[in-house]
Parts: structure tokens; C-alpha cells; sequence
């Protein structure tokens, strides 16, 4: 397949919307219109640069992805939303080129669309429900929402329509928000509104959480959450950074001496899960985070100006399926690896990662080394990684969760050379807070227990995102910042 | 976004060595004996530099650090001024469990010496007998004499070259105090890696108990990124939330002395550019001086 760039979208998009004006939209020809591909850089030019891959629609391929929309009476996609945007509302605007109402709908239940359109992976929710999608017999056929969603935001930043939401007058009630992440953000600006007080407090010298350090700038760039992160602030919200909760202060004193009426932990999932095989702790074998925000938060690829070091790489082996082992191969290759291959236990159907990112990595040229995992590192007197050794696995019965169980094929290890390895196999909670605050009901794995109103087992104590649900997505933890700042907004009344 | 902490005051103690004491009244407050901070001397390009707390003011809301210019990134720490704001986090880690063990011995090496001072202090104010070693590489690098001496029942300086106190490394008193009967209770241990990993060679065999406080690469130092992590006692440890003290028979050396030298080859060359510019800067400055010198003269000659 070749590479089209966005002069040829263009083009063809504006032959397009001439044709569908032309004659009446009936259904069937609004299944004609051919679905908009997302227009990016060539592979081969953005392999070796950090610039945003894929580029975003032009207006014309907006209206026209926007057009394929059938506006179904029972809007199934917005059942896959996890936040209910209005799609077929939204959708509509955009089709008659109406970008800010576009965009104004979607705000009504999502304040960052921006970054959603560019990370939330529609194919399992809002698109693989979309009845388009279904009659064309295939989720990549399903109407583009995600996209049309960057678009609508991406025109209302471009046209410097971007505003902060309305804040009412002030109450005199103080709200404590720990994390900068998508949950506290987003809960920050629902309980400010109300006119509380709001401070977040955040352990780094960036806000945007795993979006600053974990997801690469080539997916998501830093100037954009950075200035989400200053719309918040021209909220009046107040950012308390390199503050650590649980250490700097604890959570009881922010509650007990420094009068907060209330608390939403927000903290993440930041604590890297390893393999447990042997040679895991040689020099060149690092946890995706710490690979990632070197990169990404530390800015370590631009050489000569960032003092982070990077380590030299020249075969690198990422070690997972997800979107966090997406990033790391992606990232590894742009910081000048010769060679990436990504292990993984199961087969491309069952890999977690948002399918785009997978198949930017595959063109690329990441290589994908499926039913394979490592059995232990190998390394040198020098205590540096030289390789892993490799066993290969097949398919066996479905497991609870639905997907195919992989079996270990006896006597298959085979030695394969690595000096680099990364391991992007998932996170749990990071425990600081629940270990300095004893009353705070954690699951085994550490998960903050929360009712159906976020509220945990501590009184003005919330909590939603990651720490709670365990490392899942931007827009879940959107959807918990919310639900928690709801109820918080109603005791504080 | 606030997250400034001013430079308060700074002092060069020796060629390499820096004291600065900066405005951080949660962490003063918070901080206990062996926990340290992250700081970052910029917001953008900075990398984290871990640094054990020397000592704090809870009054003054100060914190007081100690570093020796190793690398390219405690250089630029170093050429922030009085007034100048940087990045800290903290307090991290978990403080020193103290209690009152009988007779201690403190050993601090180089730059080592800072961090044991709350230690050393938080020992004696437990009620036990301390006994310090002090080493360092040459006289001019000892420092917290002036403490020590005030806090520790017995007091101990060894050098490499003899410049001050004995000419011997820090193992050769270690041992002999070991060999004392009875041996020490417990025996902490901060320095240069390579010195941690012989004192606890030394002690091993007598059996005391020893804890070392560990300086691993770091980057978050809040659990997040593992790239602190070190083997100990089999197991695999995050040093800033595990840590940094373990039990110095459990940990693997050799490991934790390998990646530490994970990015030597890169470090060392972004110190040999530090130093070049350090050194072009003087020159600069010397010539324009000169030139100044040259220009003051030759309008005197003017106007003469
Ligand atoms: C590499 C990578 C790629 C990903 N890609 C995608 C994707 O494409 N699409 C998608 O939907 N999701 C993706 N995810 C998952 C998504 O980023 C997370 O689900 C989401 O960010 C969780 O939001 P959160 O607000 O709960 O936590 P986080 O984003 O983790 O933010 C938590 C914040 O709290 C701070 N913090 C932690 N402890 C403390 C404390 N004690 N005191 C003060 N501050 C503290 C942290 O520094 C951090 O800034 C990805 C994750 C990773 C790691
Ligand atoms: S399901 Fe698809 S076609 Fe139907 S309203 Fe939603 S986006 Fe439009
Ligand atoms: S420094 Fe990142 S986990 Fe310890």
C-alpha cells in the first residue's frame, strides 16, 4: 500500500461532498460514501522524527465522514460511549460544517475531546456498536467518530475558540484533587465549576499524568495537554507540583489540618509489573514507564539539550501486547533502534492495543514476533543484556476471560540477541497512599474500593481512574473524575 | 503551577562540594533521618538528581543539601544562585528505623558524610553510643567535621592519603571496632557504592548488623518507573519506596554496581562537555577581563 498524503485526501473528499450534494441522501447512499482514512505522515519519514503521526481530517473529509452517520433513532454507539457523548448530535453539526457546534456538544460530557479523539480506542466502544459499521460488515467501516471528534476539537483550539468552562460564585468549600491525570483533571473542573476552592496536588513538575510521561508526543503532543492543563488553571484551579501525597503531606492531614472538605485521589496506576524471570534486573532491561518518560517527560531524545541519558539501543525486544508496548516499540525505533520486535504470548487478534496503533507499528516496521515470550535474560560479565531466551507458544481452549488460553510448546526455547529489553506487560497501583492512610479499603491488588459515587471507605474520601479500576483508559478515567466530582458537589451543597 | 523552592543560601565547601539550603517548610517538617528529595535545577531539560537530606530547619521551613559536582547535572545544580528557584520533591523514601541498638557505628564516606549526619543524630538522641568514621579521598573533601565531632562519642578520620587523620580506608577502623569485644549493635554505612560493599564485606563476618543507604539511578522516585530497582536478599526492590536502606549483607553489589554505571560511557561525556564549557566560560571571562584591564588603560592613557 502506498502512501497517500493529505493533498490527495483533500482532493478526493472535495470530489466527494460535490457528488452526495448532487442528489438526495437516502441511507443506502450514505453507506456509499467511502469511508475517510486518517491522513499521516509517511512511515518511513516518521519513524525517524517525534512529530504527531497521524495528522487529522481535513474539513472536507470531516463533513464527509460525518455525512455516513444515518443518525439511528436508538443511537447504539452512544451506548458505547462510556461517557454518552450525543454522537448523531455532534455528527450532524459537523456535516453541515457547523465545527463549533460540533464541538459544543461533545463538552456537554466531555471536556477533553482533543486528546480523546486521538487515544480512546472507539473500535471497541462508541465505533463497534455503530450500526454503519454493521451493515458494511466490519468495524473499520463503522462511521470514523473518533476522528470527526479530534477534528470538531483540534478546529476549535485552531480557531482559538478554546475557553474555560464558566465557574459560579464562590462557596468558601476547599477541595483537595491528588493526581493531574485525566481523573483529577477532570474532576478539578466539574467541582470547580460549582465555585469550590480546588487544588490539585501532583507528585510531578508536569500536569497530564501517564498523558505527559507515558503516551509518546508522537500520539498525543505535550503542547496539547499542556494547554488543557492551562485552561484548568485559568479555572482558578490552584496546582500544587513535585508535591507527593503521602509523603510531602498525608491524606489525613489534608482532611484534618488543612480544613479540605473533601479529597478525590486520582493517583494512577504507576507501578510497573515485571516479567519475574531470571537476568530481569541486568542493565539494559527497563519497565516500559521508566523507558517511556526518560523519553517523554524527561525529553531525552532531544540530544544535547535534555541531561536524562538514553540508553544506546540497537535491538530492542518489548515484551506485551498493549498500548503501553505499542508506544515503547514506537518510541525505541525513533530513538534510532536498528531492529524492534515485539513478543507476545497470544496473536494479533487478541492484542489489547488500540488497532490504529498497531498498524502504524507494523508500518513502521516494528516486527511482530506473536506466540512467543521469554523464558529468562541473558547477559554479559558486565552485567549488560546480550539477549532472551525465547519460547513459543499455541493456542489452547478459551479462558474465563474469553480468549484463547496460549500453551507453552515444549523443547521451542531458542536464544534470540537483544541489548535492549522492555517490558510493557502492565501496571498495578502504586500503594504510597492506601500504606500511609490504613483506613483506606484497598482489593488485593490494591485498587481503591469506591461505591457507585466514587466515595471510599473513608467519609469526603473519593477516588476514580486507574486506582481504582486498575490500568485501564483515558476516557474511564475521565468518566470516574466525573461521577466523583458529582458527588462531591452534592455533599458540599 | 507552583512548585518553587528558593535557594536560600550556598556555599562551596570544597572544590567539588556544595551546600545549599533551600525553602521547602513541608519537607523540613516532614522529613525524617535517611529519607532524601529529588531535585531538577530546570522544569524542561533537568534531569532528577536524587539527594539524601544533610539536614533541616523546621523553623526556618528549610532543608539543607550537600552535593559534590560528579556529573553534568549537579554542575548545572551547582551554578543555580541565591534567589534562584528549582524543582524538589520529597521527603522520599522511608526514614531510618532508629531505636536505641546499644553502640553504633556510623561510617561516611566523600560526600557521604552528609546524609549521616541526621542519622548520626537521630542515633545519639535515641541514647546510643555512636562512633563515627569519617573518610574521604583527601583532607579538603571531609566534611561535617565541626557535627560529628559535636555529636559522636568517638570520632575516627581516615584519608587515602594521609592528609588528614589516619592513611587508610574506612574497612581498616571498621574492622578493628568489630574485633572489639562487644562488637557493635549495628553499623550504617553511606559512600560511594564500591565503599558500602566492602564495609559490608568486613562486617559480615563478625556478624553485626549493617545497613546501607543505597544511591541508585533514579528518575520519579515515587515507585513508578523500577529503573531504581536492585536485587536484595533475592528479591527484586524499588529503592525509593523500598528503600534506600536495606540490610548491606542482602544486597547483590554487583549488580547495583552495574547499573549504576548503566549510562557511564554517555554521562562522562556530557561531564568531559560540562567541563570544556566551564572551563571556555572562564576563559572568557579571564580575556574579558583582560580586555576591560586593556580598555581601562588605554583610556587613562587618553585621558592623560
Ligand atoms: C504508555 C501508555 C499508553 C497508553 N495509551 C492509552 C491510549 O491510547 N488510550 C487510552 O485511553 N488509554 C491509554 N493508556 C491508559 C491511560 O493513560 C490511563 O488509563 C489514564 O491516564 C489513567 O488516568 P488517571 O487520571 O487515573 O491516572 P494517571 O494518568 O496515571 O495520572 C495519575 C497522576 O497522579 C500522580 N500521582 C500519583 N501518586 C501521587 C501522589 N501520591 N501524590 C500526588 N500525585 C500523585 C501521578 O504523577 C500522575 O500524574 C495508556 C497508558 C500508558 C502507560
Ligand atoms: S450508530 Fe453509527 S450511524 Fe448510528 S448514530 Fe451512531 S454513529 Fe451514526
Ligand atoms: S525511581 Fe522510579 S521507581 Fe524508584
Amino acid at each position: 500500500m502506498s502512501h497517500m498524503d493529505r493533498a490527495r485526501h483533500e482532493a478526493l473528499a472535495r470530489e466527494e461532498l460535490v457528488k452526495i450534494r448532487s442528489i438526495p441522501l437516502s441511507p443506502k447512499a450514505r453507506l456509499q460514501i467511502p469511508v475517510q482514512d486518517m491522513p499521516s505522515q509517511d512511515p518511513m519519514v516518521r519513524r525517524a522524527n517525534m512529530f504527531e503521526v497521524a495528522t487529522g481530517y481535513t474539513p472536507e473529509q470531516a463533513m464527509l465522514e460525518s455525512a455516513r452517520c444515518l443518525q439511528c433513532k436508538n443511537a447504539p454507539c452512544v451506548a458505547g460511549c462510556p461517557v454518552r457523548i450525543d454522537i448523531p448530535g455532534f455528527l450532524a453539526k459537523a456535516r453541515d460544517g457547523d465545527f463549533a457546534g460540533a464541538v459544543a456538544v461533545i463538552k456537554r460530557t466531555n471536556l477533553l475531546p482533543s486528546i480523546c479523539g486521538r487515544v480512546c480506542p472507539q473500535e471497541k466502544q462508541c465505533q463497534l456498536t455503530c450500526t454503519v459499521g454493521k451493515a458494511l460488515g466490519g468495524v473499520d467501516k463503522a462511521v470514523q467518530i473518533g476522528r470527526v471528534e479530534r477534528f470538531v476539537a483540534d478546529y476549535e483550539r485552531g480557531a482559538g475558540l478554546l475557553a474555560a468552562p464558566p465557574v459560579t460564585g464562590s462557596t468558601g468549600k476547599k477541595v483537595a484533587v491528588v493526581g493531574a491525570g485525566p481523573a483529577g483533571l477532570t474532576c478539578a473542573v466539574d467541582v470547580r465549576r460549582q465555585g469550590h476552592k480546588v487544588v490539585i496536588f501532583e507528585a510531578f513538575h508536569k500536569a497530564g499524568g501517564v498523558m505527559v510521561y507515558g503516551i509518546p508526543e508522537f500520539r498525543l503532543p505535550k503542547a496539547l495537554v499542556a494547554s488543557e492543563a492551562e485552561v484548568v488553571e485559568s479555572m482558578g484551579v490552584d496546582f500544587e507540583m513535585s508535591f507527593l501525597v503521602g509523603r510531602t503531606r498525608r491524606l489525613n492531614s489534608l482532611l484534618k489540618e488543612d480544613d479540605f472538605d473533601a479529597v478525590f485521589i486520582g493517583t494512577g496506576a504507576g507501578l510497573p509489573k515485571f516479567m519475574n524471570i531470571p537476568g530481569e534486573n541486568l542493565v539494559g532491561v527497563f519497565s516500559a514507564n521508566e523507558y517511556l518518560t526518560r523519553a517523554n517527560l524527561m525529553k531525552a531524545y532531544e540530544i544535547g539539550k535534555a541531561a536524562t541519558p538514553l540508553y544506546p539501543s540497537r535491538r530492542v525486544a518489548v515484551l506485551g501486547g498493549g498500548n503501553v508496548a505499542m508506544d515503547s516499540a514506537r518510541m525505541a525505533l525513533r530513538l534510532g533502534a536498528e531492529e524492534v520486535r515485539v513478543l507476545y504470548r497470544r496473536t494479533r487478534e487478541e492484542m489489547p492495543a488500540r488497532g490504529e496503533e498497531v498498524v502504524h507499528a507494523m508500518e513502521e516496521g516494528i516486527i511482530f514476533d506473536f506466540l512467543s515470550s521469554p523464558t529468562q535474560v541473558l547477559g554479559d560479565q558486565n552485567g549488560r543484556v546480550v539477549g532472551l531466551e525465547v519460547l513459543s507458544y499455541e493456542l489452547g481452549a478459551p479462558d474465563e476471560s474469553g480468549r484463547r488460553r496460549p500453551v507453552a510448546i515444549k523443547g521451542s526455547e531458542k536464544i534470540v540477541p537483544f541489548d535492549t529489553v522492555i517490558v510493557a506487560v502492565g501496571n498495578e497501583s502504586n500503594p504510597l497512599i492506601s500504606r500511609t492512610s490504613p483506613e483506606l479499603s484497598v482489593d488485593r491488588w490494591g485498587h481503591i474500593l469506591v461505591d457507585e459515587k466514587q466515595k471510599t471507605s473513608i467519609e469526603r474520601v473519593y477516588a476514580g481512574g486507574d486506582i481504582v479500576l486498575g490500568a485501564a483508559t483515558v476516557i474511564l478515567a475521565m468518566g470516574e473524575g466525573r461521577r466523583a466530582a458529582a458527588a462531591i458537589n452534592e455533599v458540599l451543597q | 503551577m507552583h512548585s518553587e523552592h528558593k535557594i536560600l543560601s550556598k556555599r562551596q565547601l570544597s572544590e567539588e562540594v556544595y551546600r545549599m539550603e533551600i525553602l521547602a517548610p513541608l519537607v523540613a517538617k516532614e522529613r525524617k533521618a535517611g529519607q532524601f528529595v529529588i531535585v531538577q535545577y530546570d522544569e524542561e531539560y533537568s534531569e532528577r538528581i536524587p539527594l539524601t537530606i544533610a539536614d533541616a530547619d523546621e523553623e526556618k521551613g528549610t532543608v539543607t543539601l550537600i552535593f559534590q559536582t560528579v556529573g553534568a547535572s549537579t554542575h548545572k545544580l551547582a551554578l543555580k544562585n541565591v534567589g534562584d528557584s528549582i524543582v524538589l520533591l520529597g521527603p522520599l523514601g522511608n526514614p531510618t528505623h532508629i531505636e536505641n541498638y546499644g553502640w553504633a557505628v556510623c561510617v561516611g564516606g566523600g560526600i557521604g558524610l552528609a546524609p549521616l549526619h541526621p542519622i548520626v543524630k537521630a542515633l545519639k538522641n535515641a541514647g546510643n553510643r555512636v562512633t563515627v568514621i569519617s573518610g574521604a579521598r583527601t583532607a579538603e573533601l571531609l566534611i561535617m567535621q565541626e557535627e560529628m565531632k559535636a555529636l559522636a562519642d568517638e570520632h575516627i578520620i581516615v584519608t587515602d592519603d594521609g592528609s588528614a587523620g589516619r592513611k587508610a580506608l574506612v574497612t581498616e577502623p571498621l574492622k578493628e571496632l568489630c574485633s572489639r569485644d562487644p562488637k557493635p549493635d549495628l553499623v550504617v554505612t553511606i559512600g560511594p557504592p564500591i565503599m558500602m560493599k566492602f564495609c559490608a564485606a568486613t562486617t559480615q563476618p563478625f556478624g553485626v548488623k549493617t545497613l546501607a543507604s543505597l544511591n541508585t539511578i533514579m528518575i520519579d522516585g515515587t515507585g513508578m518507573c523500577g529503573g531504581c530497582r536492585v536485587t536484595v536478599g533475592g528479591k527484586t526492590k524499588f529503592v525509593c519506596v523500598d528503600g534506600p536502606e536495606f540490610d548491606a549483607h542482602e544486597v547483590d553489589w554487583a549488580q547495583m554496581l552495574s547499573r549504576l554505571g548503566a549510562y557511564k560511557s554517555i554521562e562522562q561525556a556530557a561531564h568531559d562537555r560540562c567541563h570544556l564549557e566551564m572551563s571556555l566560560q572562564k576563559l572568557a571571562k579571564a580575556q574579558g577581563a583582560a580586555q576591560d584591564a586593556a580598555e581601562t588603560i588605554t583610556e587613562r592613557s587618553n585621558n592623560r
